[in-house]
Protein backbone atom coordinates (compact mmCIF):
# COMPACT_ATOMS: atom_id res chain seq x y z
CA UNK A 1 0.00 0.00 0.00
CA UNK A 2 1.11 3.55 -0.65
CA UNK A 3 0.25 6.03 1.74
CA UNK A 4 -0.04 9.85 0.48
CA UNK A 5 -0.40 11.76 3.60
CA UNK A 6 -2.86 14.31 3.81
CA UNK A 7 -2.16 17.47 5.74
CA UNK A 8 -4.49 19.89 4.37
CA UNK A 9 -2.18 21.74 2.12
CA UNK A 10 -3.41 22.09 -1.57
CA UNK A 11 -4.81 19.19 -3.71
CA UNK A 12 -3.36 15.70 -3.70
CA UNK A 13 -5.83 14.83 -6.60
CA UNK A 14 -3.26 15.40 -8.82
CA UNK A 15 -0.46 12.90 -7.60
CA UNK A 16 -3.03 10.54 -7.11
CA UNK A 17 -4.32 10.60 -10.36
CA UNK A 18 -1.10 10.22 -11.58
CA UNK A 19 -0.13 7.08 -9.60
CA UNK A 20 -3.11 5.15 -10.63
CA UNK A 21 -2.52 5.94 -14.13
CA UNK A 22 0.87 4.28 -14.00
CA UNK A 23 -1.09 1.77 -12.31
CA UNK A 24 -1.00 1.81 -8.49
CA UNK A 25 -4.25 0.63 -7.14
CA UNK A 26 -3.54 0.50 -3.64
CA UNK A 27 -3.49 4.06 -2.77
CA UNK A 28 -4.36 5.16 0.63
CA UNK A 29 -5.02 8.92 1.37
CA UNK A 30 -4.49 9.02 5.09
CA UNK A 31 -3.75 11.34 8.22
CA UNK A 32 -3.41 8.10 10.25
CA UNK A 33 0.08 7.80 11.70
CA UNK A 34 -0.36 3.98 11.80
CA UNK A 35 -0.97 3.71 8.25
CA UNK A 36 2.11 5.37 7.63
CA UNK A 37 4.23 2.81 10.09
CA UNK A 38 2.02 -0.17 7.52
CA UNK A 39 3.18 1.24 4.53
CA UNK A 40 4.94 -0.11 1.38
CA UNK A 41 5.79 3.80 0.84
CA UNK A 42 4.75 7.08 1.83
CA UNK A 43 4.56 10.08 -0.15
CA UNK A 44 4.10 13.79 0.87
CA UNK A 45 2.85 15.97 -1.51
CA UNK A 46 1.90 19.74 -1.10
CA UNK A 47 1.90 23.07 -2.00
CA UNK A 48 1.60 26.35 -0.56
CA UNK A 49 2.73 27.76 3.18
CA UNK A 50 5.45 25.95 5.19
CA UNK A 51 3.41 25.99 8.00
CA UNK A 52 0.57 23.91 7.18
CA UNK A 53 3.40 21.02 7.92
CA UNK A 54 3.07 21.99 11.41
CA UNK A 55 -0.29 19.53 10.94
CA UNK A 56 2.19 16.61 10.65
CA UNK A 57 3.40 17.33 14.35
CA UNK A 58 0.41 17.49 15.59
CA UNK A 59 -0.87 14.39 14.12
CA UNK A 60 1.67 12.49 15.02
CA UNK A 61 2.51 11.65 11.57
CA UNK A 62 6.59 13.40 11.97
CA UNK A 63 7.17 10.55 14.29
CA UNK A 64 5.69 7.92 12.40
CA UNK A 65 7.58 9.08 9.86
CA UNK A 66 10.54 8.90 11.57
CA UNK A 67 9.93 5.00 12.47
CA UNK A 68 8.75 4.02 8.89
CA UNK A 69 12.15 6.17 7.91
CA UNK A 70 13.90 4.20 10.08
CA UNK A 71 12.66 0.85 8.92
CA UNK A 72 13.45 1.29 5.50
CA UNK A 73 10.35 2.66 3.89
CA UNK A 74 10.62 4.41 0.43
CA UNK A 75 9.69 8.27 1.58
CA UNK A 76 8.97 10.66 -1.24
CA UNK A 77 8.13 14.21 0.00
CA UNK A 78 7.02 16.91 -2.80
CA UNK A 79 7.50 20.40 -2.96
CA UNK A 80 6.71 21.51 0.29
CA UNK A 81 6.98 17.89 1.56
CA UNK A 82 10.96 18.14 -0.04
CA UNK A 83 11.37 21.39 1.89
CA UNK A 84 9.54 19.26 5.25
CA UNK A 85 12.70 17.02 4.95
CA UNK A 86 14.74 19.22 6.41
CA UNK A 87 15.36 21.84 10.00
CA UNK A 88 12.54 23.82 8.17
CA UNK A 89 11.87 27.09 6.32
CA UNK A 90 12.31 30.95 6.60
CA UNK A 91 8.84 30.99 5.27
CA UNK A 92 6.98 29.63 8.95
CA UNK A 93 9.71 29.88 11.63
CA UNK A 94 8.20 28.59 14.05
CA UNK A 95 8.00 25.27 12.79
CA UNK A 96 10.19 22.50 12.38
CA UNK A 97 10.93 20.12 9.41
CA UNK A 98 11.51 16.72 9.83
CA UNK A 99 15.49 17.44 10.03
CA UNK A 100 16.53 14.41 8.48
CA UNK A 101 18.52 16.98 6.14
CA UNK A 102 20.61 19.65 7.04
CA UNK A 103 20.12 23.58 6.77
CA UNK A 104 16.56 25.52 6.35
CA UNK A 105 14.95 26.56 3.06
CA UNK A 106 15.11 29.98 2.20
CA UNK A 107 13.50 32.15 0.06
CA UNK A 108 15.12 33.14 -3.59
CA UNK A 109 16.72 36.33 -3.69
CA UNK A 110 15.21 39.70 -4.63
CA UNK A 111 18.05 40.50 -7.35
CA UNK A 112 20.73 38.57 -8.73
CA UNK A 113 23.93 40.71 -9.45
CA UNK A 114 21.61 43.69 -9.28
CA UNK A 115 18.65 41.69 -11.58
CA UNK A 116 15.53 41.64 -10.66
CA UNK A 117 14.26 38.01 -9.73
CA UNK A 118 10.82 36.93 -10.10
CA UNK A 119 9.38 35.22 -7.37
CA UNK A 120 7.66 32.62 -7.27
CA UNK A 121 9.66 30.70 -9.90
CA UNK A 122 6.99 29.37 -12.20
CA UNK A 123 7.44 27.22 -15.21
CA UNK A 124 9.71 24.96 -16.57
CA UNK A 125 13.62 24.43 -15.99
CA UNK A 126 16.05 21.70 -16.44
CA UNK A 127 17.37 19.00 -14.55
CA UNK A 128 20.98 19.66 -14.15
CA UNK A 129 23.91 17.14 -12.75
CA UNK A 130 22.03 14.36 -11.99
CA UNK A 131 24.00 11.91 -9.78
CA UNK A 132 24.38 8.73 -11.72
CA UNK A 133 23.63 6.55 -8.55
CA UNK A 134 20.18 8.59 -8.06
CA UNK A 135 17.70 5.75 -7.78
CA UNK A 136 14.90 8.00 -8.31
CA UNK A 137 15.83 10.05 -11.10
CA UNK A 138 17.03 6.76 -12.90
CA UNK A 139 17.08 6.94 -16.64
CA UNK A 140 16.23 10.87 -17.03
CA UNK A 141 18.88 13.00 -18.60
CA UNK A 142 20.60 15.59 -17.78
CA UNK A 143 18.71 18.63 -19.22
CA UNK A 144 15.74 17.07 -18.81
CA UNK A 145 12.57 19.78 -17.82
CA UNK A 146 10.23 19.77 -15.09
CA UNK A 147 7.61 21.81 -14.02
CA UNK A 148 7.96 24.44 -11.07
CA UNK A 149 6.02 26.32 -8.62
CA UNK A 150 7.76 27.60 -4.85
CA UNK A 151 9.32 30.56 -3.44
CA UNK A 152 11.42 28.85 -1.20
CA UNK A 153 13.96 26.34 -1.70
CA UNK A 154 16.80 24.47 -0.23
CA UNK A 155 20.57 24.45 -0.89
CA UNK A 156 23.14 22.57 -2.65
CA UNK A 157 24.58 20.11 -0.21
CA UNK A 158 25.88 16.14 -0.54
CA UNK A 159 22.83 14.95 -0.40
CA UNK A 160 21.25 16.95 -3.52
CA UNK A 161 20.62 14.70 -6.59
CA UNK A 162 19.97 17.45 -9.19
CA UNK A 163 19.98 20.80 -9.59
CA UNK A 164 18.43 23.41 -11.17
CA UNK A 165 19.36 27.02 -11.61
CA UNK A 166 17.00 30.10 -10.79
CA UNK A 167 19.20 32.93 -9.39
CA UNK A 168 22.09 29.85 -8.58
CA UNK A 169 21.50 26.16 -8.28
CA UNK A 170 19.20 24.63 -5.82
CA UNK A 171 18.53 21.52 -5.01
CA UNK A 172 15.84 20.18 -7.14
CA UNK A 173 15.58 16.51 -5.86
CA UNK A 174 17.44 15.46 -2.86
CA UNK A 175 18.33 11.39 -1.98
CA UNK A 176 19.89 9.32 0.59
CA UNK A 177 19.01 6.01 0.80
CA UNK A 178 15.16 5.40 1.18
CA UNK A 179 14.44 9.33 1.86
CA UNK A 180 13.66 11.44 -1.40
CA UNK A 181 12.74 14.50 -2.26
CA UNK A 182 11.93 16.43 -5.33
CA UNK A 183 11.16 20.48 -5.71
CA UNK A 184 9.91 20.32 -9.19
CA UNK A 185 6.13 19.24 -9.45
CA UNK A 186 6.36 15.01 -10.86
CA UNK A 187 2.87 14.91 -11.39
CA UNK A 188 2.80 18.11 -13.63
CA UNK A 189 6.04 17.45 -15.56
CA UNK A 190 4.30 15.42 -18.63
CA UNK A 191 6.61 12.37 -19.37
CA UNK A 192 9.86 13.22 -17.55
CA UNK A 193 7.63 13.46 -14.27
CA UNK A 194 5.36 10.54 -14.70
CA UNK A 195 8.74 8.11 -15.52
CA UNK A 196 10.45 10.13 -11.70
CA UNK A 197 7.28 8.72 -9.96
CA UNK A 198 7.16 5.34 -11.87
CA UNK A 199 11.17 4.89 -10.57
CA UNK A 200 9.71 5.33 -6.62
CA UNK A 201 7.10 2.73 -7.29
CA UNK A 202 9.65 0.45 -8.45
CA UNK A 203 11.83 0.74 -5.59
CA UNK B 1 17.18 26.95 -17.95
CA UNK B 2 13.88 28.45 -16.99
CA UNK B 3 11.98 28.50 -19.69
CA UNK B 4 9.11 30.50 -21.60
CA UNK B 5 6.02 28.97 -21.59
CA UNK B 6 3.72 28.66 -24.33
CA UNK B 7 0.12 28.14 -23.25
CA UNK B 8 -2.95 26.74 -25.11
CA UNK B 9 -5.98 28.08 -24.03
CA UNK B 10 -9.73 26.48 -24.34
CA UNK B 11 -12.84 28.81 -24.10
CA UNK B 12 -15.33 26.72 -23.60
CA UNK B 13 -19.05 27.48 -23.70
CA UNK B 14 -22.16 25.41 -22.68
CA UNK B 15 -19.16 22.56 -22.01
CA UNK B 16 -18.04 22.76 -25.65
CA UNK B 17 -14.81 24.57 -27.08
CA UNK B 18 -15.59 27.72 -28.80
CA UNK B 19 -13.09 30.35 -30.54
CA UNK B 20 -14.59 33.51 -31.86
CA UNK B 21 -13.35 36.37 -32.83
CA UNK B 22 -13.65 39.50 -30.63
CA UNK B 23 -16.65 37.94 -28.60
CA UNK B 24 -18.68 37.15 -32.31
CA UNK B 25 -18.49 34.64 -35.22
CA UNK B 26 -17.83 32.07 -32.27
CA UNK B 27 -17.20 29.02 -33.95
CA UNK B 28 -17.54 24.82 -32.62
CA UNK B 29 -13.35 23.92 -32.00
CA UNK B 30 -14.38 20.28 -30.16
CA UNK B 31 -14.48 18.54 -27.03
CA UNK B 32 -12.73 20.48 -23.46
CA UNK B 33 -10.95 17.08 -22.82
CA UNK B 34 -10.32 15.59 -25.76
CA UNK B 35 -8.58 19.09 -26.69
CA UNK B 36 -6.61 19.17 -23.44
CA UNK B 37 -5.09 16.27 -23.95
CA UNK B 38 -4.10 17.09 -27.99
CA UNK B 39 -2.49 20.07 -26.98
CA UNK B 40 -0.89 18.68 -23.89
CA UNK B 41 0.24 15.71 -26.29
CA UNK B 42 1.37 18.67 -28.99
CA UNK B 43 3.67 20.02 -26.81
CA UNK B 44 1.78 22.95 -24.54
CA UNK B 45 3.39 23.76 -21.49
CA UNK B 46 0.25 24.24 -19.77
CA UNK B 47 -3.60 24.28 -20.63
CA UNK B 48 -5.83 26.87 -19.07
CA UNK B 49 -9.51 26.23 -19.94
CA UNK B 50 -12.13 29.35 -19.88
CA UNK B 51 -15.90 29.20 -19.39
CA UNK B 52 -16.69 32.20 -21.00
CA UNK B 53 -20.23 31.76 -20.29
CA UNK B 54 -20.24 31.13 -16.91
CA UNK B 55 -23.73 31.22 -16.12
CA UNK B 56 -24.57 29.72 -12.39
CA UNK B 57 -26.98 26.90 -14.47
CA UNK B 58 -23.38 26.07 -16.24
CA UNK B 59 -21.44 25.13 -13.00
CA UNK B 60 -22.50 21.41 -13.13
CA UNK B 61 -21.16 21.45 -16.73
CA UNK B 62 -18.17 23.32 -16.07
CA UNK B 63 -16.77 21.08 -13.24
CA UNK B 64 -17.92 17.66 -15.03
CA UNK B 65 -15.49 19.31 -18.05
CA UNK B 66 -13.02 20.03 -15.61
CA UNK B 67 -13.10 16.29 -14.26
CA UNK B 68 -12.91 14.82 -17.98
CA UNK B 69 -9.92 17.29 -19.00
CA UNK B 70 -7.81 16.39 -15.92
CA UNK B 71 -8.13 12.68 -15.97
CA UNK B 72 -5.02 12.62 -17.84
CA UNK B 73 -3.37 15.20 -18.09
CA UNK B 74 -0.04 15.49 -16.54
CA UNK B 75 0.79 19.27 -17.12
CA UNK B 76 -0.30 22.21 -15.09
CA UNK B 77 -4.11 22.88 -15.38
CA UNK B 78 -5.98 26.47 -15.28
CA UNK B 79 -9.87 26.74 -14.83
CA UNK B 80 -11.13 30.24 -14.85
CA UNK B 81 -14.53 31.99 -15.21
CA UNK B 82 -17.20 32.67 -12.77
CA UNK B 83 -15.20 31.94 -9.70
CA UNK B 84 -16.47 34.39 -7.19
CA UNK B 85 -15.67 32.64 -3.80
CA UNK B 86 -13.04 30.87 -2.32
CA UNK B 87 -15.59 27.71 -2.28
CA UNK B 88 -16.40 28.15 -6.07
CA UNK B 89 -12.64 27.86 -6.41
CA UNK B 90 -12.22 24.61 -3.84
CA UNK B 91 -14.97 22.93 -6.19
CA UNK B 92 -12.83 23.78 -9.05
CA UNK B 93 -9.49 22.34 -7.53
CA UNK B 94 -11.19 19.21 -6.24
CA UNK B 95 -12.78 18.62 -9.88
CA UNK B 96 -8.67 18.39 -10.73
CA UNK B 97 -7.70 22.45 -11.52
CA UNK B 98 -4.17 23.07 -10.75
CA UNK B 99 -5.24 26.97 -10.47
CA UNK B 100 -7.96 29.43 -10.82
CA UNK B 101 -7.92 32.51 -12.68
CA UNK B 102 -9.89 35.30 -11.13
CA UNK B 103 -11.13 38.04 -12.83
CA UNK B 104 -14.30 40.32 -11.99
CA UNK B 105 -15.15 38.97 -8.90
CA UNK B 106 -11.55 39.70 -7.76
CA UNK B 107 -11.97 43.11 -8.87
CA UNK B 108 -15.36 43.32 -7.20
CA UNK B 109 -13.63 41.91 -4.09
CA UNK B 110 -9.99 42.56 -3.95
CA UNK B 111 -9.79 40.24 -0.64
CA UNK B 112 -10.87 36.99 -2.60
CA UNK B 113 -7.39 36.44 -4.46
CA UNK B 114 -5.71 36.18 -0.43
CA UNK B 115 -8.78 33.84 0.92
CA UNK B 116 -7.98 31.40 -2.18
CA UNK B 117 -4.50 31.94 -1.77
CA UNK B 118 -4.56 31.27 2.31
CA UNK B 119 -6.30 27.41 1.30
CA UNK B 120 -4.70 26.60 -1.74
CA UNK B 121 -1.25 28.60 -1.90
CA UNK B 122 -0.31 31.46 -3.64
CA UNK B 123 1.24 29.92 -6.97
CA UNK B 124 -2.75 28.74 -6.87
CA UNK B 125 -3.95 32.20 -7.83
CA UNK B 126 -4.00 34.15 -10.86
CA UNK B 127 -5.14 37.15 -12.00
CA UNK B 128 -6.88 37.92 -15.28
CA UNK B 129 -6.85 41.42 -16.09
CA UNK B 130 -8.53 42.32 -19.03
CA UNK B 131 -7.01 45.69 -20.34
CA UNK B 132 -7.67 47.96 -23.23
CA UNK B 133 -5.36 50.99 -24.05
CA UNK B 134 -6.55 54.40 -23.45
CA UNK B 135 -8.05 56.14 -26.45
CA UNK B 136 -6.33 59.52 -25.79
CA UNK B 137 -3.76 61.44 -23.53
CA UNK B 138 -0.37 61.52 -23.25
CA UNK B 139 0.44 57.62 -22.35
CA UNK B 140 -2.28 55.43 -23.92
CA UNK B 141 -0.25 52.32 -22.20
CA UNK B 142 0.10 53.91 -19.03
CA UNK B 143 -2.96 54.71 -18.95
CA UNK B 144 -4.55 51.10 -20.35
CA UNK B 145 -7.80 50.88 -18.26
CA UNK B 146 -9.08 47.35 -16.65
CA UNK B 147 -12.34 45.82 -18.52
CA UNK B 148 -15.03 43.32 -16.49
CA UNK B 149 -18.13 41.16 -17.52
CA UNK B 150 -15.48 39.73 -20.62
CA UNK B 151 -14.69 42.84 -21.60
CA UNK B 152 -17.93 44.19 -21.74
CA UNK B 153 -17.34 46.36 -18.64
CA UNK B 154 -15.12 49.65 -17.88
CA UNK B 155 -14.09 49.99 -13.83
CA UNK B 156 -11.79 53.15 -14.19
CA UNK B 157 -8.67 51.21 -12.68
CA UNK B 158 -5.60 51.54 -14.12
CA UNK B 159 -3.81 48.92 -15.66
CA UNK B 160 -0.63 48.73 -13.51
CA UNK B 161 -2.21 49.87 -10.93
CA UNK B 162 -4.50 46.93 -10.41
CA UNK B 163 -1.40 44.39 -11.51
CA UNK B 164 0.40 46.10 -8.39
CA UNK B 165 -2.73 45.64 -6.37
CA UNK B 166 -3.13 42.00 -7.40
CA UNK B 167 0.34 41.26 -6.95
CA UNK B 168 0.36 42.73 -3.31
CA UNK B 169 -2.75 40.59 -2.11
CA UNK B 170 -1.17 37.39 -3.28
CA UNK B 171 -1.68 36.55 -6.76
CA UNK B 172 0.63 33.95 -8.19
CA UNK B 173 0.67 35.10 -11.65
CA UNK B 174 -0.96 37.68 -13.79
CA UNK B 175 -2.77 36.68 -17.07
CA UNK B 176 -2.75 39.72 -19.24
CA UNK B 177 -5.28 40.23 -22.01
CA UNK B 178 -4.88 42.51 -24.85
CA UNK B 179 -8.64 43.10 -25.68
CA UNK B 180 -7.04 45.76 -28.40
CA UNK B 181 -4.81 42.65 -29.74
CA UNK B 182 -7.27 40.00 -28.90
CA UNK B 183 -8.58 37.91 -32.05
CA UNK B 184 -6.69 39.97 -34.61
CA UNK B 185 -3.70 37.89 -34.74
CA UNK B 186 -1.54 40.46 -35.81
CA UNK B 187 0.61 40.10 -32.76
CA UNK B 188 0.72 40.34 -28.94
CA UNK B 189 0.40 44.04 -26.69
CA UNK B 190 4.33 44.02 -26.60
CA UNK B 191 4.41 47.32 -25.00
CA UNK B 192 1.66 46.73 -22.57
CA UNK B 193 2.84 43.30 -21.47
CA UNK B 194 6.76 44.92 -20.93
CA UNK B 195 5.14 47.93 -18.59
CA UNK B 196 3.08 45.43 -16.16
CA UNK B 197 6.00 43.08 -16.36
CA UNK B 198 8.62 45.55 -15.01
CA UNK B 199 5.59 46.84 -12.46
CA UNK B 200 5.21 43.44 -10.61
CA UNK B 201 7.86 40.83 -9.53
CA UNK B 202 5.30 37.77 -10.19
CA UNK B 203 5.30 35.79 -13.84
CA UNK B 204 3.27 37.71 -16.35
CA UNK B 205 0.94 35.51 -19.15
CA UNK B 206 0.59 37.90 -22.02
CA UNK B 207 -2.80 36.98 -24.11
CA UNK B 208 -4.45 38.25 -27.24
CA UNK B 209 -3.32 38.82 -30.91
CA UNK B 210 -0.98 35.69 -31.36
CA UNK B 211 -0.85 34.93 -35.23
CA UNK B 212 2.52 33.26 -35.64
CA UNK B 213 5.70 32.26 -33.98
CA UNK B 214 7.18 36.01 -34.26
CA UNK B 215 4.63 37.11 -32.45
CA UNK B 216 6.00 34.62 -29.50
CA UNK B 217 9.33 35.95 -30.12
CA UNK B 218 8.40 39.31 -30.00
CA UNK B 219 6.23 39.52 -26.46
CA UNK B 220 9.21 37.04 -25.13
CA UNK B 221 11.87 39.56 -25.70
CA UNK B 222 10.56 43.29 -25.71
CA UNK B 223 7.42 42.31 -24.41
CA UNK B 224 9.42 40.50 -21.23
CA UNK B 225 6.53 37.94 -21.12
CA UNK B 226 6.77 35.11 -18.71
CA UNK B 227 4.10 33.02 -20.61
CA UNK B 228 2.24 33.52 -23.50
CA UNK B 229 -0.76 32.17 -24.63
CA UNK B 230 -3.02 31.24 -27.54
CA UNK B 231 -6.20 29.36 -28.80
CA UNK B 232 -7.10 29.56 -31.98
CA UNK B 233 -3.73 28.95 -33.40
CA UNK B 234 -3.72 26.06 -32.21
CA UNK B 235 -7.34 24.72 -32.52
CA UNK B 236 -7.46 24.81 -36.56
CA UNK B 237 -4.41 23.23 -36.95
CA UNK B 238 -2.60 26.25 -38.10
CA UNK B 239 0.22 24.98 -35.70
CA UNK B 240 1.18 23.00 -32.79
CA UNK B 241 3.31 23.68 -29.77
CA UNK B 242 5.91 21.91 -30.81
CA UNK B 243 6.50 23.42 -34.40
CA UNK B 244 6.17 26.71 -32.61
CA UNK B 245 8.63 26.03 -30.09
CA UNK B 246 11.22 24.57 -32.63
CA UNK B 247 10.39 27.87 -34.44
CA UNK B 248 11.16 30.02 -31.38
CA UNK B 249 14.32 27.96 -30.48
CA UNK B 250 15.63 28.94 -33.93
CA UNK B 251 15.10 32.63 -32.85
CA UNK B 252 16.91 32.24 -29.48
CA UNK B 253 14.26 31.74 -27.35
CA UNK B 254 14.36 29.22 -24.40
CA UNK B 255 11.63 26.87 -24.69
CA UNK B 256 10.94 23.11 -23.29
CA UNK B 257 12.15 21.07 -26.14
CA UNK B 258 12.22 18.46 -26.66
CA UNK B 259 8.39 17.96 -25.29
Amino acid sequence: MIAVIDYKAGNLTSVVKALRFLGETDILVTQDPEAVLLADKVILPGVGHFRSTQLLHDLQLTEATRHAIARGTPFLGICVGLQWLYQGSTEAETTDGLCHFGSRCEHFPASVEGVPLKSPHVGWNSLERIRPESRLLRGIPDGAFVYYTHAWRAGVSDDTAAVTHYGGPFTAAVERGNVMGVQFHPEKSAAVGLQVLQNFLSL
Amino acid sequence: MLTKRVIACLDVRGGRVVKGVQFVDIVDAGDPAELAQRHAAGGADEIVLLDITATHEGRGTLLETVRRASAKLFVPFTVGGGIRTAEDAAAVFEAGADKVSINSAALARPELIGEIGSSFGAQAVIVAIDARRSRGGADPVGEAEVYVSGGRTPTGRRVLDWAREAEQRGAGELLLTSMDADGTKTGFDCELTSRVSAAVDIPVIASGGAGSSTHFAEVFGRGRADAALAASIFHFGVTDSRALKAELAEAGVAVRLPC
